[in-house]
């Protein structure tokens, strides 16, 4: 049997393999056979999309950050501030999100981006907590504390109006949540996307490569920022409501934890992560509404412990272990 | 011979210390140059104030010809300078040949582009795995960095250094660490190191150092002692003192 040369071997690694559109199919397949779950289904799909928002920075890139909320929650704002005094038209909405967030990542990342460690850690919460603070102060923008009231959305291309059963909502996310994974995996598997790759193993050897590193992460955290931006837009308009809670170092948190439980640095993460985080919250609040938090605390330890790469990764090394037992 | 690489009076502190002093070094095109000295006397400072890991306290570095003391690392990669690291500088979870890919294709200019994809400058990634052909670790191209012997590690990163085409190349203890089985290896692929590129290795080893050198600087407390060719270092008094005296007293 012929074995393919290295070179085949590592351009073959980056192609689209079949397992890559299992989401799609299983998204496609939630929406006739899970009806009764779609605004969930929407739920997961924002938080997909934020997840994958982290992993570019945090998995790709090795940037550790509290502080994706800041991104998420201005994103939110912008859109829910947009709809409220301009246009209840999504699509912009989205854009006006995405950019909003884009600027505040552009310009905190410029600052916070020339320190690595613990204190890019501290300043990215710092931030977050900047903006929850702004945002609970400027009540005539925001509202506040009671959160901005008054948004409204109109349908989709003009076409689609958001129904009470969240059909177009659910449709409304996968759309946009699809068209954001064409983007990122184009991204990662580009040669940009392998530069932060590369900054991520050894920032001081990129250096020594004749990468511009700064510019590279910082470029890599605004369009991260935009990303979240999408998220916390799509957020507001599913919702037609934007709280405090979007710019909660909480979110930031559990969007962490989401990614961790998927496994970071490999796109579908982000997927199973939150899939797996929002449907166990919302089955175990069900089920035990004071404590279901404890049981999404001991899973994440259990991964920590014994499946370092999250349950991807736990999967990558079981699978691993199946040809040589054939 | 023309100059590709020359510092006028460089220097660095470190608060009082002063790790480099007034150097004065000329590296000529094509040359085979060794920097040694005892322990502490500020080699690696001086590779990394050359490649601009650190910058200066005075002083000018030229580059071709061209000052480059405030350029960053990245710009002066760009006009032609490569490293190695003393301790293995690596990208220990990617395969070897992503390793060098990632250099091959940082050098193409292709690092920043984010719609291309990776496959689609084939020749950035023939021309990583030639390399490594050439320096005979072809067979572990798609083996993790971290599961390779040490000595094939260090090949790695000549091979990264020699990917970005560099016209003067910087290798700082390239057989540090190490064992001496494999340390054969590591000398053949210096010894065959393309005859265009200037070389300035920093070595303790000076059997590699004589073996390998046309010219040698001794460097003292951060500042250069002597310099000459390796008949004029052996004989001379004061670096046998500080230096060969202390190895072989």
């Amino acid at each position: 049997m012929a074995v393919d040369s290295p070179v085949a071997q590592l351009i073959r690694a980056h192609r689209l393999r079949p397992i890559e559109l299992l989401p799609w199919v299983v998204a496609a397949a939630a929406y006739f056979l899970a009806s009764g779950y779609l605004p969930l289904g929407s739920q997961i799909m924002i938080m997909i999309l934020f997840a994958l928002s982290l992993d570019l920075v945090l998995g790709y890139a090795g940037i550790v950050t509290l502080g994706q909320a800041a991104f998420f929650g201005v994103g939110a704002y912008a859109a829910g501030i947009y709809s409220v005094h301009v246009s209840g038209e999504p699509l912009s909405g989205l854009i006006v999100g995405a950019a909003a967030a884009a600027i505040v990542g552009v310009v905190s990342g410029a600052i916070i981006l020339r320190t690595s460690g613990l204190t890019l850690l501290m300043l990215t919460l710092a931030i977050t907590s900047l903006l929850e603070a702004a945002a609970n102060d400027a009540t005539a923008i925001t509202g506040g504390n009671d959160g901005l009231q008054g948004v409204a959305i109109n349908p989709v291309l003009g076409l689609f109006d958001f129904d009470l059963y969240g059909r177009t909502a659910y449709l409304y996310c996968l759309a946009v949540l699809f068209i954001a994974w064409l983007f990122v995996r184009r991204l990662v598997h580009s040669p940009f996307g392998q530069s932060l790759v590369g900054i991520r193993e050894n920032a001081v050897r990129m250096h020594a490569i004749g990468t511009p590193v700064r510019h590279r992460l910082l470029t890599a955290y605004t369009i991260s920022a935009a990303l979240a931006g999408v998220a916390g837009a799509l957020l507001t308009q599913t919702t037609q409501f934007v709280g405090l809670t979007v710019l909660s170092f909480e979110r930031s948190g559990e969007i962490v934890i989401m990614l961790v439980l998927g496994g970071t640095g490999r796109i579908y993460g982000a997927f199973l992560g939150a899939a797996i985080y929002m449907i166990a919250q919302d089955q175990l609040a069900e089920a035990d509404p004071v404590f279901w938090d404890f049981w999404i605390g001991l899973l994440l330890v259990l991964i920590v412990l014994f499946a370092r790469g999250g349950i991807l990764g736990l999967m990558d090394r079981l699978l691993s272990m199946v040809p040589r037992r054939r | 011979m023309s100059v590709v690489l020359e510092t006028i009076g460089l220097a660095r502190q470190f608060g009082a210390l002063r790790v480099a002093q007034d150097i004065c070094f000329r590296l000529e095109a094509g040359a085979r140059h060794a920097l040694i000295g005892p322990n502490g006397a500020g080699k690696t400072t001086f590779v990394n104030l050359l490649s601009g890991r650190l910058a200066p306290s005075a002083g000018r570095i030229l580059l071709n010809g061209a000052d480059v003391t405030g350029l960053p690392q990245a710009e002066r990669v760009k006009r032609g300078l490569g490293r190695t690291f003393q301790i293995n500088a690596l990208f220990k979870g990617l395969s070897v040949l992503e390793n060098v890919s990632l250099a091959t294709a940082e050098h193409a200019g292709l690092g920043g582009k984010m719609f291309r994809r990776i496959g689609g400058r084939r020749d950035t990634i023939d021309q990583a795995f030639g390399l490594l052909e050439r320096l005979g670790i072809a067979d572990v191209a798609m083996r993790r960095v971290k599961e390779l012997p040490y000595g094939q590690q260090r090949l790695v990163e000549i091979a990264i250094a020699l990917a970005l085409q560099p016209s003067v190349l910087l290798l700082d203890e390239p057989a540090a660490g190490v064992p001496s089985a494999e340390s054969r290896l590591i000398l053949d692929v210096i010894a065959q190191l393309p005859s265009a590129v200037a070389v300035l290795i920093i070595e303790h080893d000076m059997e590699l150092v004589f073996r390998f050198a046309e010219r040698i600087t001794v460097l003292v407390q951060g500042a250069v002692l002597v310099e000459g060719t390796p008949a004029e270092i052996t004989a001379d008094a004061r670096v046998r003192e500080v230096y060969l005296g202390e190895r072989h007293a």
